[in-house]
């Protein structure tokens, strides 16, 4: 079968290129709903460098998606089906490197084809089964829900027990997904918000502090924290993690950079700080994010405010638009309704 | 009921000098009919594939489809006609004599040299043809057209932003379809070979889905090269 895949050749211009999919091996999904995310948008404008547009181009953007099964020739799944597929894909099996850390793993729409195209084919073990009554444009974006889970689950194997306060920087998209799921796994530690924008820190209404980063209260504390910022920014946020967290205490560092970032790692070593990495998820991750998702039906009512433009999608145009107005965006997710 | 009619008619008489009917020539890493019938395959909305091939490529066609195509939807390979409308006959009367039909049958004749069908395009013909009662699939034309009576000189130059080029899937309610070409004359069916023609001169309205400029027609070499081209991504990405 021929597969239409839109893929992006030079930054703003998409044209469409042809696949073969395996109709005896691989799994055929509709895409029903993608949603942008802040890497995909980086590689639109071309806001990467030289090296990585030329290593990377062309190739289809957007890994976050959610899609139905047209065809399963492995027999795991029924047609209709709703399911999240997985954009990272191992190539080998590691019993101590998860597999989104390994160097060789793939990544969809980071240097292999992501979900805009026409169907998507995938191995039956990168699909995730969405629960029944879960609004499909949250379910677009579990990818980044399962980027929360995954940092999460990461802290709970590196920091100490004593969780009577936890912190997130960053009052965007990751930070209010972050702090959602320590909210709802951590019900008892004090959850407290720093930022820049009031009306942003406005939505984390289910925290029991926010602050701005300019006026963070002189005996405010946190046994741990993390990082949502990125960007050159990012760079003061940990500078100000490290100033208030308790000694021992835990960093997860989740904003990606394009440059080096400085850290006081005269502090980390006074207070013998942890400072850990958190990039991308698994298929483990997707599918607890699916079980926390089910079992605290509250987050998808916050993730619903995340719900931005829906944007239906006919033709190239579109996605372009789709794009443009993302670019507009400071809070929130550009969804994709994918009709072409 | 909707039925795929996949259109296999041509003996290859324009493809260079090759003998294998066009739509058997391998593009990838299968022959383009079996392209073709895959997306026809895996789409939701229809339920039984017939395809329509000359005579002597009926065994053959049936061996592709037994190799390359899983199990899940029956596929049925039927001799084709002398002509297009003979061929569209021939697919009308295969479902009439094996199938129950009614006013809400409908029947989806495409190319089996355009591969690059989407999923939309598919569709919406099911959803026009249902609405309807006819549809074409076109995509507007970017060349000037130019009509000429004698072959020699210019008799007039349409509007260019009412033309459009017709690709296929072209659909139809199966009984509409039926009475349509019912009231043909033989003389009209000579001359009238596609079927939305046939229905726009019978005062029935046809109604226009969205091609792409990618559907196109494998017919000449060229056709051949370009689609192998659509075909080339980057060759560590798929």
């Amino acid at each position: 079968m021929i597969n239409a895949v839109y893929r992006l050749v030079a930054p703003g211009m998409i044209d469409v290129a042809c696949t073969e999919p395996n109709l005896k091996t691989s799994v055929i999904l509709r895409p029903e709903y993608l949603s942008i995310c802040k890497a995909d948008q980086r590689y639109y404008l071309g806001n990467r460098s030289r090296e990585a547009l030329k290593e990377k181009l062309p190739m289809a953007l957007i890994h976050e998606c959610v899609a139905r099964v047209v065809f399963d020739p492995t027999g795991h799944f029924k047609k209709g089906e709703l399911v999240v597929p997985v954009p990272n894909t191992p190539t080998e099996d590691d019993d101590i490197i998860a597999e989104n850390y390994r160097r060789s793993s793939h990544f969809c729409s980071s240097g292999y084809d992501g979900f805009l195209r026409d169907y998507i084919d995938i191995s039956y073990d990168r699909l995730v089964r969405v629960p029944e009554g879960l609004d499909l444009r949250i379910a677009s974006f579990t990818e980044l829900i399962s980027v929360a889970v995954h940092a999460v689950s990461r802290f709970e194997k590196f920091s100490h027990g004593r969780k009577n306060s936890i912190g997130v920087w960053g009052d965007g998209n990751v930070g209010f997904i972050t702090a959602l799921i320590l909210r709802a796994l951590y019900p008892d530690s004090k959850l407290y918000i720093f930022g820049t924008v009031y009306e942003k820190l406005g939505y984390f209404s289910f925290a029991d502090g926010t602050f701005h980063v300019d006026h963070i209260p002189e005996n405010l504390t946190i046994d741990h924290g993390f990082e949502c910022v990125g960007g050159e920014a990012s760079r003061f946020a940990i500078a100000q993690i490290i100033d208030i967290i308790n000694p021992e205490g835990s960093i997860g560092l989740m904003g990606v950079s394009e440059s080096f970032i400085g850290v006081n790692t005269r502090m980390v070593l006074e207070k013998g700080l942890r400072l850990f990495g958190s990039s991308r998820s698994g298929v483990a991750d997707f599918e607890r994010t699916m079980q926390i998702l089910e079992d605290n039906p509250q987050i998808a009512e916050y993730l619903e405010n995340l719900i931005g433009n829906v944007v239906e999608i006919h033709s190239i145009p579109d996605i372009h638009s789709a794009f443009s107005q993302d670019i507009s965006r400071n809070f929130g997710k550009t969804v994709l309704k994918w009709m072409k | 009921m909707v039925f795929a009619a996949v259109f296999a008619g041509g003996v290859g008489s324009r493809m260079g000098n090759s003998d294998t009917p066009k739509q058997y020539l391998e593009l990838g890493s299968r022959p383009i009919i079996i392209h073709t019938i895959e997306k026809f395959f895996i789409n939701e909305k229809i339920d039984e594939i017939i395809v329509l091939c000359p005579k002597p490529w009926v065994a053959h066609t049936r061996s592709l489809i037994a190799k390359f195509i899983p199990e899940g939807k029956k596929i049925s390979v039927v001799q084709g006609g002398d002509s297009r409308n003979g061929t569209l006959e021939n697919a009308i009367k295969f479902i009439e004599e094996n199938y129950e039909t009614d006013e809400n049958t409908v029947i989806v004749t495409h190319d089996a040299v355009r591969p690059f069908l989407t999923h939309r395009m598919i569709e919406e013909n099911v959803e026009a043809a249902l609405e309807y009662g006819a549809c074409d699939t076109v995509v507007p034309a970017t060349d000037t057209i130019v009509e000429s009576e004698n072959g020699s000189i210019i008799s007039c130059i349409p509007d260019r932003s009412k033309m459009y080029q017709g690709q296929t899937p072209q659909s139809f309610r199966l009984k509409e379809l039926e009475r349509v070409l019912a009231s043909l004359t033989e003389e009209e069916k000579a001359i009238l070979t596609d079927a939305c023609k046939i229905f726009s001169i019978k005062n029935k309205d046809v109604f226009l889905v969205k091609g792409e400029v990618f559907n196109i027609k494998i017919t000449y070499p060229y056709d051949l090269k370009v689609a192998q081209t659509l075909l080339k991504g980057k060759d560590d990405n798929d």
